[in-house]
C-alpha cells in the first residue's frame, strides 16, 4: 500500500451563486522517498488539491469527492483533532510566502519550539537545542543567534530556510511544498532547492512539489503531473514527459519557455487563448479550445488518462488526450532530439551551437 | 526617399537614442530600524553607464534590489538621478523642467510589471487608453476615439474592448491594454519593466511575441527590466547585468550567454533550472551562499566579493574593479575575468554542485525508437 492514495479528489468552490469546478478529480499514489511534480498554470488547482488533503481549503471551498488515505486513514473523514496531528507530524507544508505560515510577532526560536514541545513532547531545553539544529541543517548562518529573531528579521531566502525548518521540524512522511521559490532570486532559489534535494535524499522524505515552473520539476522530481483544469492531463517519470511529451498542452507549454540552453528562437510559440473557465464541470476535453490536434471527439467526450506504450507502475506514461502529440512533430518542434547529440554536456556555454 | 534622407537616416541609426553616463540615485534613509544604519544612503543605483542604440532591445537584468527597477525610473525621470547625465536623444533629461520635459516624456514611455494596480480600475478601457493623449493635448473627441481603436487593434484586442473595465480582461489582456496606453503618444523608448513576470508561461509568451511584433512595426526601442534571464536573452539584442546598483557586465544577447565573463553572470546563469532533466541532471551549478549585501554600506572594493566563489586575496577586497573591454562590445568588471576564463582560477569546491548522482531519477535521454 502506498504511503499516500489520493484517488478522484474533486474540490469546489461556492461563491456568490457561481460554483468553480476547481479540481476534477485527480488521483495519484506517494511511496516514501518519492518525488512528485505538480506543474500547472495559475488556476489549474494544483495548489488547492495540496489544501483540500490537509484539510485546509478556505471557506468556499469544499470537496465534493474522492479519498485521501494516509497510511490507512482517510484524511477527509478523520476528526479534526486527529487530522491535525497528521498534519505536522506527518505530513508538513511550505508555501510561497513562509511569512503565510510564521507569526511576524514571535521569535522564530519560539515557533520551532513550540513545534517541538506540542508535537514531539519534547521539554523546553531539548526543544531549543533541536530548534537551533535545524535552522542549522536548512543552512541558516548562526543558527543558534538566529532563534532570538523575528521573521521579518530574515531575508526571503533565509525566511523560506526557516518555514522549511518548520515544515521538517517534526520529521514528516511527506512534504508538500507549493510554489517555494517562486517568490526567490534565482541565486537563492538554486540554494533552496537544493536544499529541498538534499532533504529528500538525507530523511528519505516523500516530497511534492507544486509549481509552475517546468525548470523547476526538471531539476527535483523524479515524476511529474501535468495539470489542466482540475485533472491531471499527462503523468509521467520526468525524464520522459520531457523527452517524449504526448498531450499537446504538455508540448505548448514546453515550446512557449525560451530555454537558455538551446539556439536562440525568431518567435515563440504561445499557447493560443486563454485558460477554461471553470464555472462548469468539464464534460469534454477542457483543452479542447486552444488545441491545434482537436477533433470532434475532443470536443463530446471527457478523456481519462490512459497507458501509452505498456510501461506500468513507476515507469507508466498515461495521458489523457483523444490525439497524442505524433513523434514528427515533437521532432519539428526540437523536443526529441537524436540520441547521439541528446547526450550533451554540462555547461551552458558549449550547450549551444555557434 | 531621396539619397540624402537615406544618409540622414542611416547616421540616426547609428546614433544612441540613450546614453547614460556615471548615473547615480542615493535614496535618503532616516529609519534607523534595522540593525542602526541610521543616516546611511541607500545607494540604489551608484554609477552606471550605458548606451541604448535606436531600434535595439536592452536588456537589464539582475536580483531584486539590484537596482534596475530604479535605472529604469530614473530614465523616465519619475527619480531625481543624484549625479549623472542622462542623454536622451543628445539632450540631457536631469536638466529639463516643467513644459520641456512633458514634451521629452511623451517620446518615453513605460511598461508596469503589474497589469493588475496600473490600470485605474474606475476608468473604461477607452479613457485609460486615451489619457496620454489628452495629458499631452494630442487627440480629442472622435480622432481620439478612432485613434483609441486604432491602438487596440495593434495590441491585438477587439474593439468591443473599448467600452469595459479592466476587472473584465485577463492578465495578459490587461497588459495588452497598458501597452496600447503607452503606445498612444507615438513614443521612441519604451521602459518594460517586468513587463511579463506577472504571467503565466502560455500567456508570457504572446506578450514577448507582440512586444517583439511592435517593435518591429514601430521602430520601437526597448529598455527590457526583467529578471528571468531566459526571457530576457529571447528579446535582447545586448544584455546588461545589475548588482548591487553597479553594472558588471554588458555584452550581445548570444554571447553573454555563451560566455560569461563575470563571475556573478555565471552564477545567475548556473542557477536558471533548464526545463529538461537530461540537462539539469549533468549541470554543474554554482551555488552562490549568502545574501544580497545592504545597499546602504555595500561592501569595498569589488562588491561581488562576499558571494564570489572566485574571489582572490586582497585585490577583490580592496580595489574596485572597473569595466573593461574584453571583446568586441562585451564589457565586464571583474579583475580576474582571463584568468576565470582559461580557467586557471578555479571555483570554490564548496560552491559547486551536482552533478554526480543528485537525481533521483537521473536517466539519459531516451533514445529516440
Amino acid at each position: 500500500m502506498p504511503l499516500l492514495e489520493v484517488r478522484d479528489l474533486a474540490v469546489r468552490f461556492s461563491t456568490r451563486g457561481k460554483t468553480v469546478y476547481a479540481v476534477n478529480g485527480i488521483s495519484f499514489d506517494l511511496d516514501p522517498g518519492d518525488t512528485l511534480g505538480i506543474v500547472g498554470e495559475s488556476g489549474c488547482g494544483k495548489s488547492v488539491s495540496s489544501l483540500a488533503m490537509l484539510g485546509i481549503l478556505p471557506p468556499a471551498g469544499r470537496v465534493s469527492g474522492g479519498q485521501v488515505t494516509f497510511d490507512g486513514e482517510d484524511l477527509l473523514t478523520l476528526p479534526d483533532e486527529r487530522l491535525r496531528h497528521i498534519r505536522g507530524n506527518d505530513i508538513a507544508m511550505v508555501f510561497q510566502d513562509p511569512m503565510t505560515s510564521l507569526n511576524p510577532v514571535l521569535t522564530v526560536g519560539r515557533q520551532l519550539t513550540e513545534a517541538l514541545r506540542t508535537h514531539l513532547d519534547m521539554d523546553k531545553k531539548e526543544a531549543a537545542a533541536e530548534a537551533g539544529s535545524l535552522l542549522d541543517r536548512v543552512g541558516i548562518p548562526d543558527a543558534r543567534q538566529r532563534l532570538r529573531d523575528y521573521p521579518h528579521q530574515f531575508s526571503g531566502g533565509m525566511r523560506q530556510r526557516v518555514g522549511i525548518a518548520m515544515a521538517i521540524s517534526c520529521q514528516p512522511k511527506v512534504l508538500i511544498a507549493d510554489e517555494p521559490t517562486t517568490a526567490l532570486d534565482v541565486t537563492i532559489q538554486a540554494q533552496i532547492l537544493e536544499l529541498l534535494r538534499t532533504l529528500v535524499r538525507e530523511e528519505g522524505m516523500a516530497l511534492i512539489l507544486v509549481t509552475h515552473d517546468l525548470g523547476v520539476v526538471a531539476g527535483v522530481c523524479a515524476r511529474t503531473h501535468v495539470m489542466y483544469a482540475g485533472r491531471f492531463v499527462e503523468t509521467a517519470p520526468t525524464a520522459e514527459l520531457f523527452a517524449n511529451p504526448k498531450h499537446p498542452y504538455t508540448v505548448g507549454l514546453l515550446k512557449s519557455v525560451p530555454r537558455l540552453d538551446a539556439v536562440r528562437k525568431q518567435r515563440l510559440d504561445p499557447i493560443g487563448g486563454a485558460p477554461r473557465d471553470q464555472t462548469s464541470e468539464p464534460t469534454a476535453c477542457a483543452f479542447a479550445p486552444r488545441c491545434a490536434y482537436a477533433t470532434s471527439e475532443s470536443w463530446e467526450q471527457l478523456p481519462v488518462l490512459r497507458e501509452l506504450d505498456g510501461a506500468t507502475g513507476a515507469a507508466a506514461h498515461r495521458v489523457a488526450c483523444w490525439n497524442p502529440v505524433p513523434e514528427r512533430d515533437l521532432v519539428a518542434a526540437g523536443i526529441r532530439r537524436p540520441p547521439a547529440e541528446g547526450q550533451s554536456s554540462a555547461g551552458l556555454g558549449e550547450e549551444r551551437p555557434a | 526617399m531621396t539619397d540624402t534622407q537615406q544618409v540622414d537616416a542611416a547616421a540616426r541609426q547609428d546614433t544612441d537614442l540613450v546614453r547614460v553616463d556615471d548615473l547615480k540615485v542615493h535614496f535618503p534613509s532616516n529609519d534607523g530600524l534595522f540593525f542602526g544604519r541610521k543616516g546611511n544612503d541607500i545607494r540604489a543605483v551608484d554609477g552606471v553607464s550605458f548606451t541604448i542604440r535606436r531600434g535595439e532591445t536592452l536588456g537589464l537584468v539582475g536580483e531584486s534590489g539590484c537596482g534596475k527597477t530604479t535605472v529604469g525610473r530614473t530614465l523616465l525621470r519619475l527619480y531625481d538621478p543624484t549625479a549623472g547625465r542622462i542623454l536622451f536623444d543628445g539632450e540631457d533629461i536631469a536638466s529639463l523642467s516643467g513644459r520641456e520635459l512633458r514634451r521629452l516624456r511623451r517620446r518615453m514611455q513605460m511598461v508596469f510589471q503589474d497589469p493588475y494596480s496600473s490600470l485605474n480600475p474606475r476608468q473604461n478601457v477607452a479613457n485609460i487608453v486615451s489619457e496620454p493623449l489628452r495629458v499631452h493635448g494630442l487627440a480629442k473627441g472622435d480622432e481620439a476615439d478612432r485613434r483609441v481603436h486604432e491602438l487596440l487593434d495593434i495590441v491585438g484586442l477587439p474593439a468591443a474592448a473599448a467600452n469595459r473595465y479592466p476587472h473584465e480582461f485577463s492578465g495578459g489582456q490587461r497588459q495588452r491594454i497598458g501597452l496600447a496606453r503607452s503606445l498612444a503618444v507615438n513614443p521612441d523608448l519604451i521602459v518594460a519593466d517586468e513587463p511579463v513576470s506577472a504571467l503565466d508561461v502560455s500567456i508570457q509568451a504572446q506578450v514577448i511575441n507582440l512586444l517583439e511584433d511592435l517593435q518591429n512595426d514601430l521602430g520601437l526601442t526597448y529598455l527590457f527590466i526583467a529578471h528571468d534571464l531566459a526571457v530576457v536573452r529571447h528579446i535582447s539584442d545586448r544584455i546588461a547585468v545589475m548588482y548591487l546598483g553597479t553594472i558588471v557586465e554588458v555584452a550581445p544577447a548570444d554571447e553573454l550567454y555563451a560566455r560569461p565573463l563575470h563571475p556573478y553572470t555565471r552564477a545567475l546563469l548556473s542557477a536558471v533550472p533548464i526545463p529538461d532533466p537530461a540537462v539539469e541532471v549533468n549541470r554543474e551549478r554554482i551555488i552562490l551562499t549568502g545574501d544580497l549585501p545592504s545597499p546602504a554600506n555595500p561592501p569595498s572594493g569589488c562588491r561581488f566579493h562576499t558571494r564570489c566563489p572566485y574571489r582572490q586575496p586582497t585585490r577583490c577586497d580592496d580595489e574596485v574593479p572597473a569595466l573593461r573591454e574584453l571583446a568586441s562590445g562585451h564589457t565586464a568588471s571583474c579583475h580576474w575575468a582571463e584568468n576565470i576564463e582559461s580557467g586557471q582560477i578555479q571555483p570554490r569546491q564548496d560552491a559547486v554542485a551536482g552533478p554526480p548522482g543528485g537525481h533521483p531519477d537521473a536517466a539519459a535521454p531516451r533514445p529516440v525508437g
